[in-house]
């Protein structure tokens, strides 16, 4: 869609009105890119700040070693991998899930009240507030299904946020698949999984793996779900398994940035910094990926 | 067998060879049986979207059950703006102020959210091209990624002592402060669906206002604005929702102090920050859990209520 701008070729001189209209939309153009870069511009703002202030206290030790001193001093390596615990235990549950009811979704529903049901939830799962979530969580998984505040129930929990952007994502990547492609597996007697698995899905994956990164990290910087259900403040040994605490990032930064007494200007910027450069690198290599696939469509 | 339907007589051998069919029922082998396995299997991962956000409804309002039971009452729970749980003998759990809490960022959030985004979003789809808008694009997206804590910390380090600085007041915990985080957090997914909304107008309409001369920008004010109407509404609601359930970045910007606002420079508690701030203290069962638990059923019927309304105007426009 690129339409011309106003046209300047005229063999006569510029209308009084014309002039006037040119400067009109001059002045807006400019308004709007105005707007554009002063909502831009905080994201640079404040990796800026966090870059200047905490920048200092990065280091491999500060990424490998425990905190001590009361969380004063010291490193965010408990933190650092808890989340990782929790991430790819949520992802484990919610991918495979995702991806199944996005094929019953793309391949296998008709188009009636039933699947419209489900699409109405779809979106309201994901509308849900991250506190109620972890409403859900304590009521749930911590105290129903009693696992108690464990790995296991932070991590249900982030699985069922992250699980409607999977379902979202992934139908759209299979939807792009030429309806052709399906049609000529049907005409050799394939079956409707033999398809799948062989034709839409590899050519779909691409775009599933795009989706799976940014929820990456997303999950990566959520601290309500988790705060209730399966993060601690502070442990002074690491998880040993699924029933057990754990510490997190997210919820570090938020304690060491409300909750613990004297702490070192530069800290909570650093532990900032982590978790922000964290997100922005996967974001970055999902962006990039959905950028460098659109090169590479088959069809 | 093939779909054809006429009355003309089909030829012998059209009418008696039937067509493969997609789901093999003419060999019931183990292709057949494994089919319907991973049919079944897919079924229950397409209505387990239903299951979990009925679950979430269900364990929600089971927690907080005794209060709407027993100690529930309409007027005091929506009239009172005393919140105080941990009075001894009569605690009241009015959250009136609590909501006027919510309210009143949620509200100076969109006031400075919905020109920027709506600005931006008009920038990019109707006057950048190729290489700017992309890049435009990317750096929305990447205002989108910054974590709801990493935001309540800017509010904490950066914004509290700015606005103590530039507005010469006491506190910089407040409304204006988790205002303006909120704003800048529900700004992308505003831009990012309100230029859709915009792309989804038909590039005919531009075309015809062009060739009856009008300028770029009286294209936009005149024709698309007007079609993308519904959209734009959409992409504004999805923001308000947004801000009514954020929780981090609130509980950390706005101060701790219940009450209603008199103005932005006063601290206020939202409804999702008090969540965050008093279940750990409470004990498993007591009322003052049960309340906090039914805010949450609050929050979720309202957030339900919003994002409903926003996809039912956002999925008119994508239909078009």
């Amino acid at each position: 869609m690129s339409l011309n701008q106003i046209s300047v070729d005229s063999q006569f001189a510029e209308t009084q009105l014309n002039v006037k209209n040119k400067k009109i939309q001059g002045l807006y153009k400019t308004l709007f890119l105005m707007m554009t870069l002063l909502l831009i511009l905080p994201v640079l703002v404040i990796l800026g700040t966090l870059i200047i202030k905490g920048g200092s206290m990065i280091s491999i030790d500060f990424l490998f070693t425990d905190p001590v001193n009361g969380m004063t001093e010291g490193g965010i390596f408990p933190a650092l991998l808890g989340t990782i615990w929790l991430v790819t235990l949520a992802l484990l549950i919610s991918v495979p899930l995702g991806i199944a009811a996005a094929i019953y979704l793309s391949e296998y529903a008709a188009d009636n009240w039933f699947t419209r049901i489900i699409n109405l939830a779809i979106i309201n799962l994901a509308g849900v507030p991250s506190i109620v979530h972890a409403l859900f969580g304590v009521g749930a998984f911590v105290i129903f299904f009693g696992f108690g505040t464990s790995i296991l129930a932070a991590s249900l929990t982030l699985a069922i946020m992250t699980l409607p952007v999977v379902i979202v994502s992934t139908r759209e990547s299979l939807q792009a698949v030429p309806q052709a492609f399906r049609e000529a597996c049907w005409n050799m007697g394939a079956t409707r999984w033999q398809t799948i698995r062989r034709v839409v899905l590899p050519n779909a994956v691409s775009g599933i793996l795009t989706g799976v990164i940014l929820e990456v990290s997303r999950t990566t910087g959520e601290t309500a779900p988790i705060m209730f259900t399966g993060a601690a403040f502070f442990l002074p040994f690491l998880p040993q398994g699924v029933f057990d605490q754990t510490m997190a990032l997210s919820l570090h930064l938020f304690v060491v940035s409300t909750q613990v007494p004297n702490v070192p200007d530069a800290l909570p910027y650093a532990v900032a910094l982590v978790l922000i450069a964290m997100v922005l690198i996967m974001n970055s290599i999902s962006i990039a990926f959905r950028m460098h696939l659109r090169g590479k469509k088959k069809w | 067998m093939s779909k054809v339907e006429t009355s003309e007589p089909l030829n012998p051998i059209e009418q008696t060879i039937p067509l493969p069919s997609k789901d093999s029922f003419d060999r019931r082998n183990l292709d057949w049986y494994f089919d319907k396995l991973v049919q079944f299997i897919v079924f229950i991962g397409g209505i387990s979207a239903i299951v979990f956000i009925l679950g979430i409804f269900i364990f929600v309002t089971m927690e907080g059950m005794g209060f709407l039971l027993e100690g529930f009452s309409f007027s005091e729970f929506f009239g009172s703006q005393y919140w105080e749980p941990s009075d001894e003998d009569a605690p009241e759990y009015g959250i009136l102020a609590l909501i006027a809490g919510t309210a009143s960022v949620t509200g100076l959030a969109m006031l400075v959210a919905i020109p920027f985004s709506l600005g931006a979003a008009i920038y990019i789809a109707e006057f950048a091209t190729g290489k700017t808008r992309e890049f435009l694009k990317v750096l929305v997206e990447l205002l989108a990624a910054i974590p709801s804590v990493v935001w309540g910390f800017i509010g904490l380090s950066i914004m509290n002592p700015l606005i103590i600085d530039l507005f010469d007041v006491p506190v910089g915990l407040n409304v204006l402060n988790a205002g303006i985080i909120l704003g800048l957090m529900a700004a992308p997914i505003m831009t990012s669906i309100a230029e859709d909304a915009l792309k989804a107008v038909p590039d005919r309409y531009r075309e015809a206002a062009e060739a009856l001369g009008a300028t770029r920008w009286q294209v936009i004010y005149k024709t698309v604005l007007p079609a993308a109407k519904n959209g734009l509404l959409g992409a504004i609601l999805l923001g308000v929702g947004r801000g009514f359930g954020e929780t981090m970045a609130v509980l950390m910007a706005t101060g701790h102090a219940v009450n209603i606002p008199g103005s932005v420079f006063d601290s206020v508690r939202a409804l999702t920050a008090t969540i965050a701030a008093e279940l750990g203290e409470t004990a498993v069962g007591s009322e003052h859990y049960q309340v906090l638990f039914t805010i949450g059923i609050f929050l979720f019927l309202i957030t339900f209520i919003i994002n409903l309304t926003a996809d039912l105007i956002v999925r008119g426009i994508k239909n078009q």
